[in-house]
């Protein structure tokens, strides 16, 4: 398998462009859709997708994080990295909406700022996570035998490390204390690491959808008429087997904005100026009691964000799967 | 299925010598001397770091340390961590422990988000259904530490309700809470996973049919729709029991319970390979385990799926 | 010196220091009941012991702790503050601070029920001075003749050669007379010898040390403090208990003691309030943020004061930093009083001299570099040249050092306008390691308690050529003849004003800058109606009262 194919694993919207123009032309005439079977699916999907208020809705908010992510300073005129003490720990006010935290540095600007990191980490994780465990998932649920033995118990080895000590050691490594790495080579660094020790478990999930997929009327079918291994996988296995990866990946989102949090906490991962919601959160840990809203701002905003992710992720899936047509 | 079984028995052996060794050399090369930070702002007297490296094969290279733990491992002896504690003893104390909490959080979360899964897939985008996104959404972005402190402040010690910490003999009443903060982190995948899976299958032709057949709804859902969409919900569980007890150091800290996770944390940072290796090879047998029994169990819930 | 991994700071426990905090208390009574203290137990907070307990391989708190307790050495510090006194110890004498006579006090026994010898003493320091055995805190020794006789290096390191074996097997410097005497003699004069034998690697060890293996001694201690071990459950629990025939002053009046040993201080803290703990130290940030814990305990909050301090050090050895005035410069733009106030809410004292004034012969207010003064600051790099590139301050991420350490990089970053930031190294091991090593490429945080009670532990370990903790390579040939000079002054009161004049030029100098003074909160239950501190801030099990 590709890669550019593979990508349609994850981003769906995204790769059909192409046919999404040309799909609502084909809707208005069967025999033409007919003919082109997995246009069609698509061509379907996207006039569903249209029609949910759910989708643009999600899209719009997730459009406002992106361009968040881009563009901080339109959202905010304060300064997210410089503080002074002399504002430590103020409660919200008209100056900073979301008060100071203990270095005096104003909350709602390192939210907005915050987007930025959070939001790449963790969307290219999952993508890698996505591509590496779907397609070894794919592999080894469809061929079985051999292939299927070496893959899966690969994955458990993978799946045997505690997660602090990979990371400890891989962004040790390429990333210790005195080395000077740019921040996008230490993103690069943090997303590596969070794909190498969580793809066994998509992987496992995928291979368990295509073991119960593979075996279906459809693919029989397929099969008997002699379609390829390519096509049988992309055309047939692949779109009936993503629902419960589509739905995995979205949550898995949250997880990693908090997974980005725990490296930076240990000293391994981004570092200051840098902001990321999950650094954000754990520096508030301490000052709870007294101000919970350093954990609660940047936590509403990644539940949010997160949330959106699930919400597009659940249209575009309920698009895409006849069965709920 | 015989065979199979055999068979993946068998595979265990160079899995499990895979994964000692990646562990063992990850550790291994963790950077930091294990002893420069043992004496506070001074070095050590060197006499004490020679003693320590010879004692623990420290100049040897990394395989000939590897093969000696091996050695030892086959005679059933761990080895002794770097303060002299013998690992056997750590295990035998620390795991039963650590299982106990995971085997409570896995029973709380499947007990919840199935349930809640089960619910809101036979009606989705009703009111329950947005409530148990939004709120498992929360657990997640919320860390672990944020759900235990308002847990245990509010539970603990302001309604009394449950003790704040866990008492050293766990008392399974105490386990309900760090089982629950445990557990929250997962709920999210498991309600979601149930509830796409179920909401797949009620459109199935076989759940048609037994309704057509007029069965009621209890046994079309509790017997034909929940056996066949609990396939990705037991890979979910089925990994998250190894994840729950290697991922619990948060949680065990918090609550005082004296599980592998502060072992584990603490050989990593201070190079103990030994101790890493001993204690991370139990969870890796329960992690290849538990893979087994859902690759099993799949075959018990699907039909479809056969080994042969 | 021990470490204390909760502070990653070194915490040497054990000397002796006068409390002179303001509006600080060390002690709490009302009156207790005596039947109730006659049997009461405690449950006091603690960490695991990193190693078995042995006092000359004890080299952090957690084991500490237990050690200070279950032992008694031959002098004491008082918990006041006055000068060490004699426990163990009958009489020292000397009459040229070279040969020493130490007579211990008869009849005094281990908790094995033998009595404590003066050949307890001399075996034990044997022990832990001999290389081979590898005593961490076997450098102790290094002032008692014929030490280079039973303690020999690696010639290259970490490198393939061994230590060659040791000369001699035993200190020449050490001489049993008879049971109750012995005498050590030094390898020169040095007048604060006897001030240091209150520190845990100059604890007796019992016969039944000798016949065993030490980690095996260590699971199952035997001391001749007040206090005796009973059992020790790994993670969970150290049990103590009274030991009836302690006939020292020290003698504690409740029967059992536990040290509930937690990995997380806020968990403690949580217990504390609902009752499951009796003692706790220290009470965590979180609750001493927004002084929570005054509203939470009440009159149940104790706060002292210890003598340590936190300095940010600079590798002088690069030469960014090899300018004196620049390194004023970024001393003058901290605003430590700020940073006191508003990271550890008023918690900690700003550092405004350069030995701990709780410390003996420590002259006051000494420190003009620690004042805070961006305009001379500004100046003062302008003169220097200014500083190319990004100023990058080190901490160890391994405890809670991000917030104080990102507070200095962001006021040194805006007073001074440079490029300024804070960066974490994950482990103290790893900082540790790179500072061993000259690698630093930047300012890093820093600790020092006093070993030992007297001015002279803050010069020459951090400021001479040579010094054991002078890491970033700091050299003033002036300073080193003064230093000389005062070590072996005839007076104490010589040897301290030659200390403080040493000390003006260290001022001059700038080689580290002091931040703050350590305090110490300590909460406790409501059970307990009367205790003290030690100078360190341990709770005294002697003046425990329920």
């Amino acid at each position: 398998m590709s890669d550019p194919s593979a990508a349609s694993i994850v981003s769906t919207p995204r790769p059909e462009q192409p046919t999404e123009i040309g799909a609502p032309t084909n809707a208005g005439l069967p025999e033409n859709a007919r003919k082109e079977k997995p246009r069609g699916l698509l061509g379907d999907a996207w006039r569903d997708l249209r029609r949910k208020p759910l989708f643009w809705i999600s899209l719009a908010i997730i459009l406002l994080f992106v361009v968040m992510a881009a563009f901080p300073w339109l959202f905010t005129s304060g300064d997210a990295k410089n503080g002074s003490l002399t504002h430590s720990l103020e409660k919200p006010s008209s100056h900073a909406w979301f008060g100071y935290d203990i270095q005096g540095r104003d909350v709602y600007a390192r939210v907005i700022y915050g987007a930025r990191a959070s939001i790449v980490v963790a969307l290219l994780s999952v993508f890698g996570t996505m591509l590496l465990g779907g397609l070894v998932g794919i592999i080894s649920g469809y061929r079985g035998g051999w292939a299927d033995a070496v893959l899966s118990r690969v994955a458990d080895v993978f799946f045997g490390l505690p997660f602090v000590l990979g990371a400890i050691v891989i962004l040790t490594t390429f990333n210790g204390s005195g080395s000077n790495n740019s921040t996008i080579k230490i993103m690069g660094l943090v997303i590596a690491s969070l794909v190498i020790l969580s793809w066994p478990v998509v992987m496992r999930l995928m291979r368990s959808s295509v073991l119960a997929t593979k075996e279906a009327d459809y693919i029989v079918a397929a099969k008997a008429m002699g379609a390829g291994t390519g096509r049988i996988v992309f055309k047939h296995l692949l779109p009936n087997c993503l629902a419960p990866l589509l739905v995995y990946s979205t949550i898995m989102v949250g997880s990693f904005i908090g997974a980005e949090a725990t490296l930076s906490f240990l000293g391994v991962g981004l570092r200051s100026p840098v902001v990321s919601w999950g650094i954000m959160i754990s520096e508030g840990q301490n000052y709870i009691r007294v101000a919970p809203g350093l954990v609660f701002f940047p936590a509403a905003f990644l539940v949010t964000a997160v949330l959106s992710f699930v919400m597009l992720g659940e249209a575009v899936r309920e698009a895409l799967d006849p069965k709920l047509r | 299925m015989g065979r199979y079984l055999v068979r993946r028995l068998l595979q265990l052996v160079p899995v499990f010598l895979g994964t000692t060794f990646l562990i063992y050399w990850l550790v291994w090369s963790v950077p930091g001397d294990p002893f420069a930070g043992k004496c506070g702002e001074r070095t050590c007297p060197p006499s004490y770091v020679a003693a320590m490296t010879a004692k623990f094969q420290l100049d040897e290279n990394v395989f000939v340390q590897y093969a000696t733990y091996m050695k030892n491992l086959l005679q059933g002896d761990f080895g002794t961590t770097y303060s002299g504690r013998s690992i056997n003893d750590i295990i035998a104390t620390a795991y039963p422990n650590t299982l106990k909490l995971a085997v409570v959080a896995l029973a709380i979360e499947a007990v919840i988000g199935l349930t809640a899964g089960v619910l809101t897939g036979l009606r989705r985008n009703g009111f329950l259904d947005n409530l148990v996104l939004v709120s498992t959404l929360f657990m997640i972005a919320l860390p672990v530490f944020v759900v235990a402190f308002v847990l245990q402040w509010t539970l603990g010690l302001q309604l009394k309700i449950v003790s704040a910490t866990v008492s050293s003999e766990m008392p399974f009443s105490e386990l309900i809470m760090p089982g629950f903060v445990l557990g929250s982190a997962s709920m999210a995948y498991i309600a979601r996973v149930a509830r796409t899976s179920i909401a797949e299958n009620r459109r199935a032709d076989y759940v048609r049919t037994a309704i057509a057949k007029g069965l009621p709804m209890r046994r079309v859902v509790g017997v034909h729709l929940l056996r066949n969409s609990l396939i990705p919900v037991v890979t979910l569980l089925g990994t998250d029991l190894g994840a729950l007890m290697g991922g619990a150091i948060v949680t065990e800290s918090i609550f005082t319970i004296n599980g592998i996770g502060r072992e584990v944390y603490r050989s990593i940072v201070t190079k103990e390979s030994a101790t890493v290796v001993s204690i991370v090879v139990v969870l890796v047998l329960v992690y290849l385990l538990m893979n087994l029994l859902v690759d099993l169990l799949y075959a018990a819930l699907d039909p479809r799926i056969r080994y042969e | 010196m021990r470490v204390s991994k909760r502070a990653s700071s070194a915490i040497a426990v054990g000397m002796a220091a006068a409390l002179v905090a303001s509006g600080c208390s060390n002690s709490e009574s009302k009156d207790g009941d005596g039947a109730a203290t006659q049997d009461g137990a405690i449950v006091i907070n603690n960490v695991q012991p990193e190693n078995p307990l042995v006092p000359a391989n004890t080299t952090e708190t957690g084991g500490g702790k237990i050690i200070d307790n279950l032992w008694t050495g031959l002098v004491e510090y008082p918990n006041d503050g006055g000068a060490p006194r004699n426990a163990l110890a009958e009489s020292i004498d000397t009459t040229d601070s070279k040969v020493f006579t130490i007579k211990i006090k008869k009849g005094t026994k281990f908790h094995d029920g033998t009595e404590v010898k003066a050949k307890n003493f001399v075996d034990a320091w044997n022990w832990a001075a001999y290389s081979p055995n590898g005593a961490a805190n076997g450098s102790f020794f290094s002032d008692i003749a014929g030490y280079s006789d039973v303690a020999t290096e690696d010639p290259d390191g970490d490198g393939p050669q061994k230590a060659p074996a040791p000369k001699a097997e035993k200190l020449s410097g050490l001489k049993v007379i008879d049971d109750q005497t012995f005498e050590v003699t030094l390898g020169a004069p040095t007048a604060v010898f006897p001030t240091k034998l209150g520190y845990s690697a100059f604890m007796p060890l019992p016969d039944a040390f000798f016949s065993q293996k030490p980690e095996e001694f260590g699971k199952k201690p035997i001391g001749n403090g007040p206090v005796k071990f009973v059992s020790w459950e790994d993670n969970v629990a150290i049990k103590l208990t009274r030991f009836d025939d302690y006939t020292l002053r020290d003698k504690v009046k409740i029967k059992d003691v536990t040290y509930k040993l937690y990995q997380n201080e806020d968990a403690a803290y949580v217990d504390l309030l609902s009752g499951q703990l009796d003692f706790i130290e220290p009470i965590p940030t979180s609750a001493l943020a927004g002084d929570k814990y005054k509203t939470d305990l009440g009159d149940r909050a104790l706060s002292t004061v210890i003598p340590a301090t936190a300095f940010i050090a600079f590798p002088i050895y690069d030469k960014r930093f090899a300018n004196p005035k620049l390194r004023k410069a970024v001393s003058l733009s901290i605003n430590r009083q700020e940073i006191s106030d508003k990271i550890f809410f008023g918690t900690r004292k700003p550092a405004d001299s350069w030995a701990n004034p709780l410390t003996p012969g420590a002259p006051q207010g000494n420190c003009t570099a620690c004042k805070f003064d961006p305009a001379q600051a500004k100046q003062l790099l302008q003169e220097a040249g200014g500083f190319q590139g990004e100023m990058v301050f080190y901490y160890n991420a391994d405890s809670s050092h991000k917030d104080w350490m990102e507070a200095v990089a962001q006021q040194v970053k805006t007073n001074l306008q440079i490029e300024a930031r804070a960066e974490g190294v994950p482990t103290f091991a790893v900082l540790r390691q790179n500072i061993n090593a000259r690698k630093m490429t930047g300012p890093y945080r820093a600790a020092w308690q006093q070993d030992y009670p007297d001015i002279e532990n803050w010069v020459n370990p951090l400021y001479i050529k040579g010094g054991s903790s002078n890491d970033g390579l700091y050299s003033n040939p002036q300073v080193d003849a003064l230093a000389k000079e005062a070590s072996s002054a005839p007076s104490l009161e010589a040897s301290h004003a030659k200390f403080a004049e040493a000390l003006k030029l260290v001022d001059a100098d700038v080689p580290t800058i002091p931040i703050y003074f350590y305090g110490l909160q300590v909460g406790h239950s409501e059970k307990i109606k009367k205790l003290e501190l030690t100078n360190v801030g341990e709770l005294d099990l002697s003046s425990v009262e329920l």
